[in-house]
């Protein structure tokens, strides 16, 4: 059920109902690396030894990279609603463990962005 | 607001709420469903169900003051509070409290690690801090101690130790709430206490004497609910110098029986880590004709189980034994170890493990060299988080059973096959059968595993478990062996099963917590302690 409604969610999502609506400063990806490293690493870090990299792959089998700092294809609203809805056995996150603006700057992180790529390297 | 705690009104919750927000900021009061989703048990088998346990509410304090504000603004309206320090227990219930519409009070940010001390040995924490975070300070600060840590290292030292959860270094230090040294603690009134020398104003030896004067209340605090945890002391292990591992086999079934009393010498004399047991021959699984063996009802003969293990040239038990401290004491526990099973058990081999000098480099972290099949997982054994070990969550989670039971060899073949005869009506996984091995986690004390997972969209496969869940209590407390912790939904039942003298024991509690707690608003029902208010319900409660 709760699949479908998040699949339902990220259909309707467009850039403009990004995860940055109250006024804050503007998501900053450097920061949002930081957010990764505590957060996501444990899980989503390079190697199979990560449980969520090792899930991707058997998941994407080769279509997608299972890294998500890999990914061009994710946005902020995507970031904010796995983190914040979970999805099969990974638990969401509170906003006691990643504040709003610190999830922006996740999503500002993951998403394609030609410089933070680079940098991502 | 979908869900308020009952007999409380709209109008007192959103008036508690509005005061809560005033006393720590309206930024730290969640009340919409999307903020309060993340508070629901992502593993619960009644997921959207009636029965699934919801909060009304979360507030994040700060500090103590705040947290006495949040006690005292509940106790004007009645509401019940349940208390998380990462809210990370999945497997038995999450972050969900015992009684829907409750208000978590989510102590996540209140996360300082307030002494790390390798002089004499011990940490002290708040609620907040993580198994990564008391990892990360240790070392920022060069500290010469292991921390001892579960598995998925995003738990917490305080959220852990009260639900009394295990690690996986020696004896004395994988007991969680064992090794606790100190509590401070908000009463259900909003006073602070401090247990043992904590008590004592100006004492410095607070993690060093857990006991202080007269009774000691610190076990009320674990799996209870007489207050609200905000700090607590650790006992920590020097970092030893070296770290040595060895595997020793057994052929025959009956041989695990002086295997297991071997194993218990040298774990009680303080020589041995984490012991890991196992069968080799559950590599047999796999095939229908061992298969129907291993889970044959009434249980395989030794005969039978030892012709098959012969027949495989596999022997039938094993033990994996770590040995940690300078180099040559450890070379000498492995020797002593090795010479006292080989020379008592026919047939039994002995294999030399790894060793290397401490800390390990990531290879030995990730226990890939060794000269033998290894079961142990090295990052708990070298008490280094991660959150590898989720790698084993199946489906959406699961829930957990984990019986203790003797630390002797017969207690294990009757659990395999009372528990297999038991379960075998529910279309699940083997989890109890003839190469089912114990696990040596608490001080003192088997376990053996159940742990049933959890399909978000298949509610009959949940049902399933649940049934099953509850008749796995139910036999193994008719053969002595209980439950050491569960989730909000089980609970009752578990209790229910701690009966001795017709209850006494949950009385002599009730009667504490009425007189600790008379409006009954800390965790209600946590660890099957109703207070009086809700305590008519508990047989609604126990089987509904
Ligand atoms: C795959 C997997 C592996 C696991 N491995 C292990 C393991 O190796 N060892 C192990 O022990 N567990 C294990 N668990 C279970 C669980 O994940 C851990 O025990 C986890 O540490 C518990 O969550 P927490 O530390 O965030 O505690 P919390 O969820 O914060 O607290 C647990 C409970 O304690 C009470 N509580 C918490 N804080 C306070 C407070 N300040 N005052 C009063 N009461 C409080 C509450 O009732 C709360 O529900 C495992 C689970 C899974 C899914």
């Amino acid at each position: 059920m709760r699949v479908l409604t998040l699949i339902a969610a990220l259909a309707m999502a467009t850039p403009a109902t990004a995860a940055t609506e109250r006024p804050a400063p503007r998501p900053d990806p450097a920061k949002g690396a930081a957010v990764f490293a505590k957060w996501c690493a444990p899980c989503h870090a390079p190697g199979m030894r990560h449980p969520g990299t090792a899930a991707l792959a058997a998941k994407y089998n080769g279509q997608l990279p299972p890294e998500l700092e890999r990914r061009s294809d994710l946005t902020p609203d995507m970031v904010a609603l796995y983190v914040r809805a979970g999805i099969s056995l990974m638990a969401p996150f509170r906003k006691t463990e990643i504040s709003d603006p610190q999830l922006a700057d996740l999503g500002a992180y993951l998403s394609p962005r030609p410089h933070a790529k680079g940098a991502r390297k | 607001m979908a869900v308020l705690p009952p007999g409380v009104s709209a109008a007192d919750f959103a008036a508690a709420l509005s005061q809560m927000a005033t006393a720590l900021g309206a930024d730290w009061v969640f009340s919409s469903d999307d903020d309060l989703g993340p508070y629901r048990d992502s593993f619960s088998p009644v997921w959207d169900t009636a029965r699934e346990r919801r909060a009304g509410a979360a507030v994040a304090p700060a500090d103590v003051a705040q947290v006495q504000s949040v006690v005292r603004i509940a106790a004007r309206y009645g509401i019940p509070l349940f208390p998380i320090s990462t809210g990370k227990n999945f497997g038995y219930g999450g972050p969900s409290p015992n009684v829907n519409g409750s208000i978590v009070v989510d102590l996540k940010r209140m996360d300082r690690v307030i002494e790390v001390n390798d002089q004499r040995h011990f940490a002290l924490v708040e609620p907040g801090v993580s198994y990564f975070d008391l990892y990360r300070a240790v070392q920022e600060r060069g500290a010469k101690v292991w921390i001892d840590c579960p598995d998925p290292g995003w738990g917490s030292p305080v959220g852990n130790a009260l639900e009394r959860g295990v690690g996986y270094t020696m004896g004395h230090f994988r007991d969680h709430f064992g090794a606790h040294c100190g509590i401070e603690a908000v009463l259900p009134n909003g006073e602070v206490v401090r247990t043992g020398m904590g008590a004592l104003p100006g004492s410095q030896s607070w993690q060093e004497y857990k006991y202080g004067f007269g009774p000691d209340p610190a076990g009320l605090f674990a799996q209870g609910n007489f207050g609200i945890v905000t700090k607590m002391g650790f006992r920590l292990m020097p970092a030893p110098e070296h770290y040595r591992s060895g595997l020793i086999t057994v052929p025959r079934r009956r041989d695990f029986v002086a295997l297991v009393d071997h194993v218990n010498y040298l774990s009680d004399s303080f020589m041995v880590g984490e012991a890991v047991y196992g069968s080799p021959l559950a590599s047999l699984m796999g095939r229908p004709d061992f298969l129907a063996l291993a889970t044959k009802p009434g249980g395989a003969s030794d005969t039978d189980l030892d012709a098959a293990a012969s027949a495989a040239g596999l022997p039938s038990w094993q033990v994996e034994l770590q040995f940690y401290g300078p180099e040559a004491a450890t070379a000498a526990q492995w020797a002593y170890a090795r010479d006292r099973i080989c020379s008592a058990i026919p047939g039994a081999k002995a294999v030399a493990g790894e060793h290397f000098s401490l800390p390990p480099t990531p290879d030995q972290l990730a226990n890939t060299t060794q000269p033998y099949h290894s079961l142990i997982r090295r990052n708990g054994a070298m008490g280094v988080p991660s959150l590898g070990i989720w790698k084993i969550v199946r489906d959406n989670g699961h829930v957990g059973f984990f019986p203790v039971l003797p630390r002797s060899g017969e207690a294990c073949f009757d659990m395999q096959r009372v528990m297999c005869d038991a379960l075998r009506e529910f279309p699940l996984p083997p989890f109890f059968s003839a190469v089912t091995a114990p696990l040596y986690w608490h001080t003192f004390a088997f376990q053996m595993v159940f742990a049933p997972s959890v399909k978000r969209d298949d509610p009959a496969h949940n049902a399933m478990v649940d049934r099953a869940m509850r008749k796995a209590v139910e036999v193994a407390a008719k053969h002595g062996w209980g439950d050491y912790r569960a989730a909000p939904i089980y609970q009752d039942a578990v209790a229910d099963t701690y009966s001795f003298g017709d209850h006494a024991l949950r009385r002599m509690l009730e009667s504490m917590k009425d007189a600790i707690d008379p409006q009954g608003i800390i965790a209600p029902g946590r660890g099957g302690i109703w207070p009086r208010r809700y305590r008519e319900s508990r047989d609604g409660r126990t089987s509904a």
